[in-house]
């Protein structure tokens, strides 16, 4: 948990190595002074209070956002280490191999659940189409590469038991559906880091199992490394290896489920304290107000 | 000198009418985040009531400057604001919850149907009006060039005031105003404490039209020539003047309105006339791509 | 009001509440009073030395009459009572439709006279919406419904929507077959080829443009431009060089797409509304440019004297220059002015029989279901890897190269441009073509072409109502159906077709 220890890890086997992450908007600071690592095979997951920091994290390592301070490295297992904080943001998906899902749902809502699929595969398609040339007088580099898509993405699929479903539009779906559809679609990019915004909100349990299952199957099956942010805590204390717990920006704690769960930063975040002093003064007052 | 000093007092006259137009879109714009594509040709046709008002008068034989101003004025305010207030309840209220090209084609569709329905009624040849406010103070010359500032161009510029004055005071301390600043921030939430959203915008619309007018009428007496299709150009640089003013603002929009106002005038005392609409709408296009959020604009950071 | 909707005819109904009904039906006569009474109620007419001024009150009074009854009367239909609306509005129209027709069929009956006011249009306006009226409550009647809610509504044109498109693997050849045999049919004269040639242009113009609104998303209100630069392309190409239609075709595809990139480039990062309106600034900053630059385009003179293509090097003229040979004397036949025109005709429709065929192939290639993506969500798209900008590039390009195609062709056909035929207005028609068909709707764009291109060439008389129609058609269409009329997506690939693709595919496929 110190820190040297975690540089240690980068420095070995970590997929992912978040150094010293910072984040301002104007004079409000989002994120301050982050390190956590992640591992391929692995999940793990961010965790904290709202507004703890955790989506900005996101959008920092899929290059929506771009980091006042920090720098995040991705090992990448065949390409090389890529310095994600200096790539644009689609670049980061094609060639680093990082995909992601949003906290609401970015479905192509008029598009087939099919479509979803095979357009996710977009960079790969455009290579073997000869960027339209050869795709267009039907080349058979280009009918190879659409079987291959096509194949991916019936794979998908079956996955996420949509198959049935593939010719709808994929607004159509019902909600749970589309978070799985969110999950596929990004598998289908092949990536080696997925990184998954709170996919189990507005879940009932039964889908909230089902979502557990599919995400540990990813982990054990396509042995990339995933990142989660939840808020449903049997759902994070089930499936992560690894948590990590942000507060008001800056990181509390870091460790095994069963460490974080522990740990007596993480419970002072979660519950408060429990004595008024420590509440921001107008705070305070306000509750002393209403006691009077 | 002098020919600068000249060009500034008519590019500040352009100016505010400009920006008396711009503040409709910037309003619009804040409220339901749509471009009035038809707002220009509300001026178009607070225009073209004012001219007919100014007929009327004539036959009634109200010669009286001051008095067949005022009653002009009412009339075009009141008569504008009923398109406007139409305009929204027609076209834009049903749309308010479809995508927004389909608010935006709408748009286009009510202003050429607007430019075409005037056309129609009121002939497509150019309408002169005989000047009603002449002359003006001789008060610098620096010898080649006299600098005249007429009385038109005090009207103009007293009524801009003293309407930007009260429209100030409408949205800073009145129930409307904070009303109206209520839905710009959030439509849904401003529902949700009891604000009549619907009738909030249909006066949004109403103000919006009524500032138009003036405008209109302004432009009228300022060129004494209109035709139907004044809307189209005027509502494009108005537009440029709400978008460079940071769209959203209304002090942007008229602090834009100025600055379009003079930018037109100088480009065309000193390059070329023919291309003074080519020089706003490049303005147009560097502000969108340099500061989309205008010069008093608030940054607005992508959601994901 | 949705418990009045749902309500139905048969069911017990509440008592009319004739006060308030009154009340907004006075509401909507006062308002429509407002509008019509300086505008409507007054005329400023040209007179020598100024202008003099008309007054027309009984207009204004019937259009207030009009908008109180037209609402009472929709009152009603929202409450379910339609047989009053039926018995008075179906006579009434019936009688205004035989008054207006008496005149042309039966002169001496002078039922004329029972004709309410003086324009004929505004006459047939006011039929048409009485049997408008009148045919709704018919129709609720015979249904026993009240009325249909907007969700049952938007279900049933996605139906007919779906049926068209389905229907448009039959009708698409049908139609192209018609097109075809078109000019050998006995009623095909010069005027009707005319309209044709007109018609297909506007075809071709809103399939170009569809790849951009349609596909893309992309609102361009500026497409005339990329028009404007393909005819000046070939035109000044043509006059400058003396090269041919053919050579200098292609040439003013890559120009009108470069002006295409030009235009992309800045307007990349801006989204829906700012991005059409910078789209229009373009389209006219070109207009004014070829307006000025005198010396180049000839300003607003025009270029004329450009050349006539040519049927594989043969010219269409009855008198070929010295040495060559002409289309006639090459096969032998008698020169005939129509041939020329026959030739265009074809020409155009193999132009726009280009566009359709490429237009329907990209929509399956990776290029254009990600254009579909970005119209659905960039952002996504963004996370998926997809490069937004070159995405939206590729589809300005194809978008223009084609309106550039369009352009040369009304260049050669004309013989004369000048920038009087590049202003907005053709934008916003072409525009209303691709939105009023459906967007992405390829028969939609066939469609709207021939209603809102051929039918007001036919009626000449209606010439000057054109362009209101447009607006009006515009919103309504808009509110009544925001997608637009054939408004359908068929997905590029469907689950059978990607069976039948992998299907020698060895165990399913296996990810990386």
């Amino acid at each position: 948990m110190s820190v040297p220890a975690t540089r240690a890890a980068s420095a070995e086997n970590a997929l992912l190595s978040v150094e010293h992450l910072s984040i301002r908007f104007g004079g409000l600071v989002a994120v301050d002074d982050v390190s956590f690592t992640a591992t391929d095979r692995q999940i793990t997951a961010i965790i904290g209070p709202n507004g703890a920091g955790k989506t900005t994290v996101f959008n920092c390592l899929t290059g929506f956002y771009k980091p006042t301070m920090g720098r995040l490295a991705l090992r990448h297992p065949s390409k090389g280490e890529f310095l994600l904080e200096r790539m644009e943001g689609f670049h980061i998906a094609q060639t680093a191999g990082v995909a992601r899902t949003f906290q609401n749902i970015r479905l192509f809502p008029a598009m087939s659940v099919l479509e979803n699929l095979i357009v996710a595969q977009h960079n790969m398609l455009m290579r073997a189409s000869g960027y339209t040339v050869l795709g267009l007088f039907g080349s058979k580099v280009y009918r190879e590469a659409e079987k291959e898509a096509v194949d991916l993405a019936l794979y998908w699929l079956d996955r996420i038991g949509l198959t049935n479903r593939a010719d709808d539009a994929a607004g159509n779906l019902a909600y749970g559906a589309q978070r799985r559809l969110e999950i596929a679609r990004a598998m289908c990019t092949r990536p080696v880091m997925l990184c998954l915004d709170e996919p189990a909100a507005g879940l009932n349990p039964r889908e909230s199992g089902e979502l557990t299952r599919l995400l540990m199957a990813i982990r054990d099956e396509e042995r990339i490394g995933v990142l989660l942010i939840e808020h449903h805590m049997d759902v994070v204390m089930g499936i992560s290896d690894h948590v990590v717990v942000l507060d008001y920006g800056k990181k509390i704690s870091d460790g095994s489920p069963q460490a974080v769960r522990d740990d007596p930063a993480v419970i002072r975040a979660y519950l408060g304290e429990e004595e008024d002093e420590d509440l921001p003064p107008e705070v305070a007052r306000d509750i002393g107000e209403e006691r009077s | 000198m002098g020919y600068l000093l000249q060009q500034l007092i008519n590019g500040i006259t352009l100016g505010m009418i400009y920006g008396l137009i711009a503040i409709g879109y910037t309003m619009v714009y804040g409220i339901i985040g749509m471009i009035n594509f038809a707002h220009g040709e509300l001026f178009m046709i607070a225009a073209f009531i004012s001219i007919i008002s100014f007929l009327v008068l004539g036959l009634a034989g109200i010669g009286w400057v001051p008095v067949a101003l005022l009653i002009v004025l009412a009339a075009t305010m009141l008569l504008t604001s009923v398109y406007g207030w139409a305009l929204e309840r027609v076209a834009y209220r049903p749309l308010r919850h479809s995508p927004r090209l389909a608010a935006l084609i709408t748009a286009i569709g009510m202003s050429i149907f607007l430019q075409n329905y005037v056309q129609l009624l009121q002939g497509a040849r150019i309408k002169p009006l005989q000047p009603v406010i002449s002359g003006g103070f001789q008060f610098f010359t620096d010898g080649k060039f006299t600098v005249t500032l007429s009385y038109l161009q005090i009207l103009i510029a007293v009524l801009t005031v003293a309407l930007m004055l009260v429209f100030t005071w409408v949205i800073n301390r009145t129930a409307l105003g904070r009303s109206q600043r209520a839905c710009q921030q959030d439509l849904k939430m401003a529902s949700l404490v009891g604000v009549n959203v619907d009738r909030t915008i249909s006066l949004t619309f109403v103000i919006g039209a009524s500032l138009a007018s003036v405008a209109g009428l302004m432009f009228l007496l300022l060129y004494g020539v209109i035709d139907f299709f004044i809307g189209f150009l005027a509502g494009i640089k108005a537009f440029t003047a709400a978008v460079l003013g940071g769209i959203g603002s209304i002090p942007g929009a008229m602090l834009g309105g100025l600055l379009i106002g003079l930018i037109e005038a100088l480009w065309s005392a000193y390059f070329t006339v023919e291309y003074k609409d080519v020089a706003a709408f490049s303005i147009l296009v560097l502000v969108l791509v340099f500061r989309p959020t205008g010069l008093l604009g608030k940054p607005d950071i992508e959601k994901v | 009001m949705t418990s009045a909707r749902a309500s139905s005819a048969t069911s017990p109904r509440s008592p009319l509440d004739f006060p308030s009904a009154l009340r907004e039906s006075g509401v909507v006569a006062l308002v429509t009073f407002g509008l019509a009474f300086a505008l409507v109620g007054f005329r400023a007419e040209d007179v020598p030395g100024g202008l003099d001024i008309r007054f027309r009150f009984d207009e204004v009074m019937a259009v207030t009459a009009v908008g109180f009854i037209g609402r009472f009367a929709w009152i009603l239909l929202r409450q379910g009572r339609a047989f009053p609306v039926a018995v008075t509005a179906l006579p009434f129209g019936a009688a205004m439709v035989a008054a207006l027709l008496g005149p042309l069929y039966a002169p001496a009956a002078k039922l004329e006279r029972f004709v309410v006011f003086g324009d004929l249009v505004v006459n047939w306006l006011l039929a048409i919406f009485a049997l408008g009226f009148g045919g709704r409550a018919a129709w609720l009647i015979w249904h026993e419904a009240s009325s249909i809610t907007p969700e049952a509504r938007e279900e049933r044109m996605d139906r007919i929507g779906a049926a068209i498109q389905q229907a448009s693997r039959y009708v698409g050849p049908l139609l192209l077959g018609l097109a075809l045999a078109l000019p050998f049919m006995p009623f095909a004269d010069r005027r009707l080829l005319d309209i044709a040639i007109l018609v297909l242009t506007y075809v071709m113009l809103g399939w170009g443009l569809n790849i951009v609104v349609g596909l893309a998303g992309l609102l361009d209100l500026g497409y005339v431009a990329f028009y404007a630069v393909g005819a000046y392309s070939y035109a000044l190409l043509a006059l400058h060089f003396d090269l041919g239609f053919w050579t200098c075709l292609p040439f003013a595809g890559i120009m009108a797409a470069f002006a295409g990139i030009l235009l992309g480039f800045p307007v990349l990062r801006l989204r829906g509304d700012y991005l059409a309106i910078v789209t229009l600034g373009f389209g006219e900053m070109v207009r004014i440019i070829l307006l000025n630059w005198y010396k180049f385009t000839k300003g607003p003179d025009g270029l004329s004297g450009i050349p006539r293509p040519t049927f594989f090097g043969l010219p269409m003229t009855a008198n070929p220059p010295e040495g060559t040979q002409s289309f006639h004397q090459f096969f032998g036949l008698e020169y005939s002015s129509v041939d020329r025109i026959i030739f265009l005709y074809f020409l155009i429709l193999a132009l726009a029989m280009i566009t359709n065929l490429f237009t329907l192939r990209i929509r399956k290639l990776p290029v254009g279901r990600a254009w579909e993506a970005l119209r659905e969500d960039e952002i996504a798209c963004r996370s998926l890897g997809i490069n937004p900008r070159n995405t939206k590039l590729t589809a300005f390009a194809i978008g223009a190269m084609f309106g550039g195609f369009g352009g040369a062709f009304f260049a050669t056909r004309q013989g004369f441009i000048s920038p009087e035929s590049f202003t907005f207005i053709e934008s916003a028609i072409i525009l209303s073509i691709v939105v009023l068909g459906g967007m992405g709707s390829q028969i939609g764009v066939v469609f709207a072409a021939i209603l809102l291109i051929g039918l007001p060439e036919f009626f000449r008389e209606l010439q000057q109502y054109r362009m209101l129609a447009f607006g009006a058609a515009m919103v309504t269409i808009m509110v009544w159906r925001p997608r637009g009329l054939l408004a359908h997506r068929e997905p590029t690939i469907r689950l059978e077709d990607a069976r039948l693709k992998s299907a020698s595919a060895d165990s399913g496929g296996q990810p990386p």
